[in-house]
């Protein structure tokens, strides 16, 4: 019923991948996803090269969650063909995929202490007590929580939760890490240190990292690589250094922000908030409005222009500029921009 | 000056509504009072009738009457009895029995109701199919087993018809087979109902994580699923043995008067109009029930269920 792509044709690029090791951890052909007729994914395809920590961003319901669970085995693929290494795990149980998932909540056993909640995957391989607790308190050990090996998830705070979470996904020592929405649950300020955590241990296991998102400052931060999807579509797949200068449509420059969406005679052009500035036109491209709010950043001042054909656009200015000549919300404004700096958007 | 007239009152004067609330009611008063109606009731309905009962079993008795004294004697028959053991013995194996096969059949259709019906509306539908014999009367209900466990019966007319056996089969009614049937019939989905309550608050990721970790079914079931509904089995474990060790009729109907329970020693006395000793067998049994019931809780955290 499911239109596979055998990987042992010649038809398909696979086949070369059967012969030498991959040189992806991940390859996604031609997946699909679908709920009783509705789509959730559509005909994705993507390759995530040997150790690169990959973010999928997209908004809520963009099916990036969905292409995780696949990815990980805890949802069946409609059609296309799920390659880990180079072993085709389409079928494959989560267990037997050389995957490991860490939950959106965390899910740890309620009723086990972080060190037993670490182990279960070896209890259930059957390995003796005393062993799997001694690797258990290891990996304990590597996400810095030895010292609360044997507390319970309730008496531990969120931060503890994760990186119990997170020692749990690695014990099976996975050649992907799958992470749900890893930071969501935590308060601004842990989120930014275990995000710096996330990159460290990726970096020195020198393994894969899926990591799901709708924040476009986390993908940026830590991928090397970032897939910006949208209802069930990929968009954009490159380094967030490219996906930041060169966004392909205006989803993907709405999306991934900082960018201003401007419609012209040659059509739909991205123009960077930080290379707009307020002044009067010249010889530079202008769009002129007035003020509607101004935001003080700290290094930057956000000026949003409402201009007078009807568009919401914004100007980042370094905080020095802004005050030899600062504006007012209400004043009249004229956003100017160099022709080079507008980037043209196809639909 | 009625509530509409002070709103009105209030829109023109930008006045707040003022109730008298000058002297309001000493905190304390007012949470008697809210108190005191289901308080008053379970007095009147429950600690009143229990204190006779407990008053009355030190009483002294004659051929129709009781006198009032307080002497020991209604006890020590109980304990010296030897129709009281076998009494006891008797309900214990009916519990223990009915307990056992509760628990397995309703835990697992708990689990299969929670864990393997994908759409909550089936989810329903399904329990509610569970509980189509509640919808007629107990009495009904027991009886209807009489027809159909019969000699001449449903069952047997059609084991007979399969020719495995010339004889019906005469355990099927009136027996110990019979009572322990009735029994799970009416009990299991006291035991389904917790134990579904307490697995629908298993958090799926848990499943998820567990099966991601490696484990096959039986082991999520071993390790996740029974650790996490301990306190839905204890609960139905408690509402269960709690009825058959308080069951008189069911017994007598199915075993057709060859087999007691602890209760139907009770009704045996009250006929007799021995009110004193039937007082203190109640009181002895409701302290091995009491007994039982802290026993299982104590191997459980209730609040947590109760709780969320």
């Amino acid at each position: 019923m499911n239109a596979r792509h055998p990987i042992n044709t010649p038809a398909t690029p696979l086949a070369q991948a059967a012969a030498a090791p991959s040189r992806y951890d991940v390859e996604l052909v031609a997946v699909s996803k679908s709920y009783a007729g509705a789509a959730a994914v559509e005909t994705i395809s993507l390759r995530i090269p040997k150790a690169s920590y990959c973010c999928l961003l997209g908004p809520s319901g963009c099916g990036k969650s969905t292409t995780l669970r696949m990815i990980a085995g805890h949802e069946q693929v409609s059609a296309g063909d799920i390659l880990i290494g180079d072993r085709n795990v389409t079928d494959a149980p989560p267990a037997a995929r050389g995957t490991s998932m860490m939950f959106q909540n965390y899910a740890l056993f309620p009723h086990m202490t972080a060190v037993d909640n670490v182990a279960y995957s070896l209890k259930v391989r059957g390995v003796a007590k005393v062993e799997r607790r001694a690797r258990a308190r290891e990996f304990l050990d590597l996400v810095r929580m030895s010292s609360f090996a044997e507390r319970l998830p309730a008496q531990m705070s969120g931060g503890q939760q994760q990186r119990v979470a997170l020692a749990r996904a690695l014990i099976t020592r996975p050649q992907v890490l799958l992470l749900d929405e890893p930071l969501s649950a935590l308060d601004p300020f842990l989120r930014e240190h275990m995000r710096g955590e996330l990159k460290r241990l990726q970096r020195e296991l020198g393994i894969s990292f899926v990591h799901v998102t709708h924040s476009q400052e986390e993908a940026m931060a830590l991928a090397d690589m970032v897939v910006v999807m949208e209802a069930g579509h990929i968009r954009q797949t490159g380094s967030a250094r490219e996906i930041f200068e060169k966004p392909n449509t205006a989803f993907v420059a709405r999306f991934i922000g900082g960018h201003n969406v401007i419609a012209t005679p040659g059509g739909q052009v991205a123009v960077r908030a930080d290379r707009c500035r307020l002044g009067s036109a010249g010889s530079l491209t202008s769009l002129s409005g007035h003020a509607a709010n101004i935001e003080y950043l700290g290094p930057m001042v956000r000026v949003s222009v409402a201009t007078d054909n009807g568009l919401d656009a914004a100007a980042l200015i370094p905080d020095e500029l802004f005050f030899t000549a600062p504006v007012d919300i209400g004043h009249a404004v004229t956003l100017i921009w160099s022709e080079r700096d507008a980037h043209a958007l196809s639909d | 000056m009625s509530l509409a007239a002070r709103l009105e009152q209030t829109a023109k004067t930008g006045a707040p509504i003022a109730f008298r609330t000058k002297r309001p009611w000493p905190g304390a008063i007012v949470s008697w009072l809210q108190a005191a109606p289901l308080a008053l009731v379970l007095l009147l309905m429950f600690v009143a009738p229990l204190a006779f009962v407990v008053v009355v079993s030190f009483f002294d008795y004659g051929r129709v009457d009781i006198y009032p004294a307080f002497m020991l004697d209604n006890y020590v028959e109980v304990f010296t009895s030897e129709v009281t053991g076998r009494l006891y013995l008797k309900t214990l194996e009916y519990a223990a029995l009915v307990e056992a096969i509760t628990l397995v059949l309703g835990f697992f259709v708990a689990y299969y109701l929670t864990f393997h019906v994908r759409t909550l509306r089936w989810r329903i539908v399904l329990l509610l199919a569970c509980s189509i014999p509640f919808f007629t009367s107990n009495v009904i209900r027991m009886i209807s087993w009489i027809p159909f466990l019969g000699r001449e019966g449903i069952l047997n007319d059609a084991v007979m018809a399969t020719h495995l056996v010339s004889q019906p089969l005469d355990f099927l009614l009136f027996s110990d087979f019979a009572v322990v049937v009735a029994y799970v019939h009416i009990f299991t989905l006291m035991m389904v109902a917790p134990v579904v309550n307490s697995m629908a608050k298993i958090d799926r990721g848990l499943i998820a994580a567990a099966r991601d970790a490696g484990a096959t079914e039986g082991q999520i079931v071993r390790d996740i699923i029974i650790p996490l509904s301990k306190t839905g089995i204890a609960l139905g474990s408690v509402l269960v043995l709690t009825q058959v060790m308080g069951d008189y009729y069911i017994v007598r109907m199915l075993s057709g008067g060859k087999s007691a329970g602890v209760v139907t020693g009770i009704a045996t006395q009250l006929n007799a109009f021995e009110y004193p000793p039937a007082a203190a067998s109640s009181v002895v049994l409701l302290i091995v029930v009491i007994t039982l019931v802290v026993g299982i809780f104590s191997l459980v955290d209730v609040r947590k269920e109760l709780a969320a």
